[in-house]
């Protein structure tokens, strides 16, 4: 059984559907990908599966346990943690404070800890004392996924981790997974840059205007297949 | 396919003609009522009056005051300094008392616009506190014991003889009955006001800073200057409606005239249970508010925190008031300040347009 | 020498302005909420000392502890309860609700209590004085000043210390996100009214051993307080305690030269700041 399963996944804007029964899983110890134009509802996903859009409890099933009516705060708690698209660091607390704060509602032991955390980046050690928001992006970054890592997660939720980054950061971040998988942790990333999908997951999900319009493992997927799945349009 | 853009609407037509016969009937009833019955209308007119300047700072200002008995009490100040210290008749004074409320309402605006939101509340409180205690110093109004009109301005006040010798009636009523046509004209000039300043492009432009500051900046309406618009045109219909409501009681006190709970907590309580952001809303809440006084005032304090809980409970679970609710069930607006698109046919392929 | 004795009178009168000021500054620092009803609860806060004082013959201060702890729940409840559901974009039902709040409070006291005034018995050290050289200080005012100092301090390394103010500054910061942390805003929001309401325990005490007091007096110490927030910069515990001395010295420096001008004054003193410096005395960098 998969660790993480979706299944007849809806979300709605008020009138608006943004998201029509979507089945996804995410089998222990692998990496998937979501791809998708912008608007797909890419990031509407990642809110469900997060608690921060609300669905019915059986809508998404987190080893064995229906988690898909809890808050976001209880669904962290289970083990799912998110790096929110756009960074988000909090404005407020200083580099180690937002690091810290990761493991306000989740503590269990891991390999994950402050230390640990400045060995997988060690710039954040030099800068930990500043505030968040004066980081350059990537270090914010780093600060991001750090802050998620914090509660030992079971699975890893990544929105657009590299979204407005240049590609040697995204380089560096990305040179992290590994490390990341090897701490115990599944990974879902969200990523626009197909290439970049491609190269880190096991398997992909492409979607388009709420659906998932494709599935598969990267190297069984032509470059046409894709272009229609994600664009809607055969490729020309 | 036909589309024009109207804001009135056929319950509106049909209201503007009852409203005629109501102003016409209210304007006679002197003739036949009680003089209880006048005395009633008085305070409904008033509260109304000081509802409806209240309802437009904070419901389509944005200005949440919780100090506009500074502008009632300053207002009937000036009032009974212009008749005691100038020799005035009443009548006139009470021109006075609004001009000395907008006078007043400068500076408290320059002060206050320094603050946002809540702070920008309390502020407007502290200024009213300020203006309560100042004016306490003023002995020749009696000071911190307060003073009553004198006798002979009462007496000699104009038009009392006239209606007297019209109804038959005593001085006192007379009274009475002129204030209660003061109230009269000047709860059809507020609401005539309110009514056609939010049917200006200013005042379309002031439903749109509320509804979205950053968005009306950027399409250029001037926010700050509204906000001073209707600041000050609130302070002076405060104002007039205090010196009003002083003439009518002739004895006046700091306490009495600064009063948040009478002139402010009362107010806010009309507006916020009958429908804030509306014309209608305070109509209906005077309403509620007159008769829940009526049933009610002797529990005194029992009274009060029902009140208070009362007005908790609407703004929980119904924010836009009585009338709002029954605006969301039967779509029946009488003073219609919105622009609505009328689709004359292809209704559906404009709807759809729209989207 | 009579001035300074003034002046020394006014700061620590100040003390009492900033225990008053704290727990709205703590409220509004963290979630934009100005609570109308404020100085009531002081004021319900100052009766429930008074009652167990009363019946139980409880020592004022013990009676304050205990009494801080049905003070939290209660704050933890009305937040929970109540609160919460108004906050929002929209400024109009806190502000509304907490008005109505001010209302029902002042008579529901009233009819509990009556309109007599009523104080809080703190015995021998109600007239206990230190001679400081020439000028002689009351042990009351003194404690109040070292309380609210105290009272800062730890507000203070709770915010900036702790796992809960780093709970309480993000979900300030972004309520959603801290939520993606395992955060639950209600809560949070709860609790630090909670602690307001502890603060607001702690002003009662003071109140009610210093002066009479009575079931209309809350409004005014809003008042009070919402100067001295104002007067040291939104967001800043030792700008409150600042203005909370400004207005203490105001109003006993106007007392001083006519007694009928003390609360004129404090207010006289904070419009001057409100024009000068806009944005208080010592504002928050980050806004």
């Amino acid at each position: 059984m998969a660790l993480l399963q979706a299944h007849n996944l809806t979300a709605f804007y008020g009138d608006f559907q943004a998201l029509f029964d979507i089945d996804l899983s995410l089998e222990a110890g692998e990496t998937v990908a979501i791809i998708g134009a912008n608007g797909a509802g890419k990031t509407t996903l990642m809110r469900s599966l997060s608690g921060v859009l609300s669905n019915a409890p059986e809508a998404i099933v987190f080893d064995g346990h229906p988690i898909g009516a809890l808050p976001a705060d209880a669904v962290m708690a289970q083990g799912l943690a998110m790096v929110p698209e756009g960074r988000r660091l909090f404005p407020s607390l200083s580099v180690e404070e937002n690091l810290l704060i990761g493991t306000y509602g989740r503590k269990v032991d891991g390999q994950w800890s402050l230390d640990s955390i400045y060995d997988l980046f060690p710039i954040l050690k030099e800068r930990r004392h500043n505030p968040g928001t004066a980081l350059s992006g990537g270090q914010q970054q780093m600060v991001a996924i750090g802050r998620a890592l914090m509660s030992n997660p079971r699975v890893l939720l990544c929105d657009e981790i590299s979204l407005g980054l240049a590609p040697v950061v995204i380089r560096d971040i990305y040179a992290a997974l590994p490390k990341i998988k090897a701490a115990g942790a599944s990974v879902i990333v969200v990523e626009q840059d197909i290439g970049q999908a491609m190269k880190v997951a096991d398997r992909v999900y492409c979607i388009m205007e709420g659906r998932v319009t494709l599935t598969g493992r990267p190297h069984a997927l032509s470059k046409d297949a894709i272009h229609a799945a994600y664009f809607g349009e055969a490729l020309a | 396919m036909e589309i024009t853009v109207e804001t009135r609407t056929s319950a509106s037509r049909i209201s503007g003609v009852v409203f005629l016969v109501l102003i016409a009937t209210a304007v006679v009833l002197p003739a036949f009522a009680e003089r209880g019955l006048i005395q009633d209308l008085f305070f409904i007119f008033t509260m109304l009056v000081l509802a409806q300047w209240w309802n437009l700072l904070a419901g389509y200002g944005g200005l949440v005051s919780v100090g506009q008995q500074a502008f009632v009490g300053l207002g009937a100040y000036a009032m009974f300094g212009a008749v005691i210290l100038w020799g005035l008749d009443p009548i006139p004074s009470i021109l006075i008392a609004g001009l000395a409320a907008l006078l007043l309402a400068i500076p408290t605006a320059f002060f206050a616009f320094r603050l946002q939101g809540a702070y920008f509340a309390i502020g407007t409180w502290v200024i009213a506190e300020v203006v309560r205690l100042s004016v306490a110093q003023w002995k020749q109004v009696g000071g911190g014991t307060g003073t009553s009109l004198p006798r002979s301005a009462t007496r000699e006040m104009w038009f009392v003889e006239s209606i007297t010798t019209l109804f038959d009636v005593k001085s006192s009523a007379a009274r009475d009955i002129l204030a209660y046509w003061l109230a009269l004209v000047l709860v059809v000039l507020t609401i005539g006001a309110i009514y056609w300043l939010l049917r200006t492009r200013r005042g379309l432009a002031l439903a749109a800073v509320r509804d979205n500051p950053e968005a009306a900046r950027a399409v250029g309406v001037d926010a700050g200057a509204m906000k001073w618009v209707v600041y000050l045109v609130s302070a002076l219909g405060t104002g007039l409606a205090g010196g009003l409501i002083y003439v009518q009681k002739a004895r006046i006190s700091p306490d009495a005239a600064f009063s948040v709970l009478d002139w402010t907590a009362y107010v806010i309580f009309i507006v916020v249970i009958g429908g804030i952001g509306t014309i209608e809303g305070p109509i209906v809440g005077v309403l509620i508010f007159f008769i829940l006084q009526a049933f009610l005032a002797d529990f005194g304090s029992w009274y009060l925190l029902a009140l208070g809980l009362i007005g908790i409970a609407v703004m929980l679970f119904a924010p836009r008031g009585l009338w709002g609710l029954f605006t969301d069930k039967t779509g029946i607006e009488l003073f219609p300040v919105r622009r609505r698109l009328v689709v004359h046919s292809a209704r559906d392929e404009v709807k759809k347009w729209l989207k | 020498m009579i001035w300074v004795d003034t002046v020394i009178q006014g700061v620590l009168l100040g003390g009492l302005y900033a225990l008053f000021a704290a727990g709205l500054s703590l409220v509004f620092g963290i979630m934009r909420l100005v609570n109308l009803a404020h100085g009531d609860l002081i004021v319900l806060g100052a009766y429930l000392i008074l009652i167990l004082v009363s019946l139980l013959g409880l020592n004022p201060f013990v009676a304050a502890a205990i009494a801080s702890s049905l003070m939290f729940a209660l704050g933890w409840v009305l937040q929970r309860a109540v609160l919460n559901r108004t906050l929002g974009d929209d400024i109009l039902p806190p502000l509304l609700v907490t008005f109505g709040l001010s209302i029902a409070l002042q008579n529901a006291l009233l009819e509990g209590f009556s309109a007599d005034s009523q104080r809080i018995d703190a015995g021998a050290l109600q007239t206990a004085s230190l001679s400081l050289g020439p000028i002689t200080v009351g042990v009351m005012p003194l404690l109040t000043f070292a309380s609210a100092v105290l009272v800062i301090v730890a507000l203070n390394q709770v915010f900036y210390r702790t796992a809960l103010g780093r709970a309480f500054r993000a979900t300030s910061d972004d309520p959603v996100t801290a939520s993606l942390m395992g955060i639950k805003p209600a809560n949070i929001f709860a609790t630090a009214t909670g602690i307001a309401m502890i603060v607001v325990t702690i002003a009662a005490l003071y109140l009610g051993m210093r002066a009479n007091f009575d079931p209309s007096i809350g409004p005014a110490r809003l008042i009070y307080a919402f100067e001295a927030v104002i007067i040291g910069g939104l967001g800043s515990l030792w700008g409150t305690l600042l203005g909370g001395v400004i207005i203490g010295v105001a109003q006993t420096v106007g007392a001083a030269i006519n007694p009928e001008w003390q609360i004129l004054a404090g207010h006289i003193a904070f419009l001057i700041v409100l024009i000068i410096r806009p944005r208080g005395l010592l504002p928050r960098a980050v806004d």
